[in-house]
């Protein structure tokens, strides 16, 4: 199928429209993604009932009896028009994640070792020492997708999910990074640890991750080493 | 200082799953928090409609059957959606309409005769613990139902409701509106954005063969059997989904989303199933066939328009 020409709206069933900005993944999708959002959360008020800022696209789900589709479709047409990203660096809050790395809390540090080819020391540097971004937030609350990770780190899901990925572990797969906010099923290379509460309901907002959100991951010194 | 609450149920006997369901956990699914609510819209919002509880209001989801309640106060309740041999004090218990029920008295849910999913609703309405904004249950996010933490019915949980204002008059839905769920469901689906990415054959099948509930089936999604549909976009970059999106994976077998999807995914889909369409799959049982048919957004809004403002408006007199 031919790429779409883009921006486009696509359908998203009887109360949502698909806003596909991009087909590739970049960090500067999130300048215009974050703009996007607020330009809807502005535009369309009570009649918003969510938005999904993904990667490339924002879902945007309204409440069919206070807008037609085609009224949502026209004010998102209008957005469009005159959208603007945000200014670059202002978009997207840091944060620092204290992280244990080692093999009883990222049993798979030694097999990324192996498949990239480098030390496990080396692993660790290469993963501490880049500031990711948060694409996407999803598979579970507070499930950050960050990206993007440095090539040589890049390897795949494992062959058999585990049915238990303790809380706060700290995993990558393919070109992405993220810390598990619960304990859940998970695919992920598990590489280390962080005690740092990613979800919590009881905090304003709830997830300390947002998408555009700017992470990096802090060796914590092992204490008995 | 007037009691708002008293205890409704003490659970004798939990069954595989009894969710409390609110309409839904809404504004927080950019935190990858899902949507939750009843996966029967349609059988919840009667519920409460028939018992004068306002559009929203928390009713509990039976699934499966098992279940076995004992009433702790004099309370009037409505039993819609799937027959799941449910019996009022050893009798047959009737289903879409206004009940009263005495303190003492047990409603004892057996297995599904006819759907999946049945739904309790209580005059003035299960009270649960409002997590990010919503009382639905979601098992998989450890949030929302009775005590916030995403538990099905335990053996000895109590479920407390609130006061009524006025006992509602006796009511009953229409017998247009009692769905006989062993009939074949035909689903309405509106065509999504990548519609034009499968084949011609596929796009025949899709609407023209039968396809069969797969016992991969919960309130995430429902897998369906059939000709192997082929799309010639194998995945896209994650993003957003809606409720109803019918996805296909590689294996050609489509995968219709409910209420508790995962936020983002990325499958082509074939596009939604109509919010009526989406409920009347989740009665169906494994093994029932089910058939898609292409349904235009115009008719679709104007149905599910009268839908909401009906039962807000039932609510309401």
């Amino acid at each position: 199928m031919n790429s779409p020409r883009l921006p486009c709206l696509e359908r998203a069933g009887l109360d949502g429209w698909m806003v596909r900005l991009f087909n590739t993944i970049e960090e500067n999708n999130l300048l215009w993604l974050t703009a996007l959002g607020e330009d809807c959360e502005a535009a369309f008020g009570d009649a918003l009932v969510d938005l999904v800022p993904s990667y490339t696209t924002l879902l945007v789900v309204f409440d069919p009896l206070r807008m037609t589709p085609c009224e949502a479709r026209q004010q998102l047409v209008d957005i469009l028009a005159c959208l603007k990203p945000a200014e670059a660096g202002a978009d997207g809050r840091l944060h620092e994640l204290p992280t244990r790395y080692d093999q009883q809390t990222g049993p798979d540090l030694q097999r990324v070792a192996e498949l990239s080819g480098l030390s496990v020391e080396s692993v660790i540097e290469a993963h501490s020492s880049r500031e990711y971004r948060v694409f996407a937030l999803g598979f579970a609350p507070g499930f950050a997708f960050m990206g993007l990770l440095d090539q040589a780190l890049i390897c795949p899901r494992l062959d058999t999910p585990r049915q238990k990925v303790p809380a706060g572990s700290v995993a990558i797969a393919g070109q992405q990074t993220a810390a598990y906010p619960m304990a859940t099923p998970g695919g992920w290379n598990l590489i280390g640890h962080t005690p740092v509460r990613l979800f919590d309901r009881n905090r304003d907002g709830f997830s300390l991750l947002r998408v555009g959100d700017r992470v990096s991951f802090v060796p914590m010194e092992r204490a008995c080493d | 200082m007037i009691e708002r609450t008293l205890s409704g149920f003490r659970v004798s006997r939990a069954g595989p799953l009894a969710l409390l369901q609110d309409s839904g956990r809404f504004g927080v699914r950019h935190l990858g928090v899902t949507q939750g609510g009843p996966a029967d819209l349609h059988a919840w919002a009667w519920a409460n409609s028939l018992t004068g509880n306002a559009w929203g209001t928390g009713v509990l989801e039976i699934t499966f059957g098992g279940l076995e309640l004992v009433a702790e106060g004099d309370l009037t309740i409505a039993l819609t959606g799937a027959d799941l041999g449910i019996k009022h004090n050893r009798q047959p218990a009737p289903r879409w309409r206004t009940l009263a029920v005495a303190a003492g008295d047990t409603l004892t849910f057996g297995t599904p005769a006819n759907g999946l999913r049945a739904y309790l609703a209580v005059s003035g309405g299960f009270r649960g613990d409002t997590v990010l904004g919503s009382s639905a249950c979601v098992v998989r996010e450890q949030l929302g139902g009775f005590d916030g933490q995403g538990n099905s019915l335990r053996e000895g949980d109590t479920l407390t409701v609130n006061r009524a204002g006025t006992p509602p008059a006796q009511r009953a839905a229409p017998e247009s509106e009692r769905h006989d769920y062993r009939q074949m469901a035909i689903l309405d689906l509106l065509p999504g954005a990548q519609i034009a990415a499968f084949t011609g054959r596929s796009l025949f099948d899709a609407f023209n063969a039968e396809w069969r509930v797969d016992q991969r089936a919960d309130r995430m999604g429902v897998r369906l059997t059939g000709p192997a549909l082929q799309c010639s976009i194998g995945s896209l970059i994650s993003e957003g989904i809606s409720l109803g999106a019918v996805q296909v994976p590689p294996d050609g077998q489509p995968i219709a989303l409910l209420n508790d999807r995962q936020t983002i995914g990325g499958y082509p889909r074939l596009g939604n199933l109509t919010p009526m369409a989406a409920s009347r799959l989740a009665q169906c049982m494994p093994g029932q066939a089910v058939r898609f048919r292409a349904a235009g957004i115009d008719s679709t809004l104007r149905q599910h328009r009268r839908f909401l403002q009906e039962h807000a408006a039932a609510s309401a007199c």
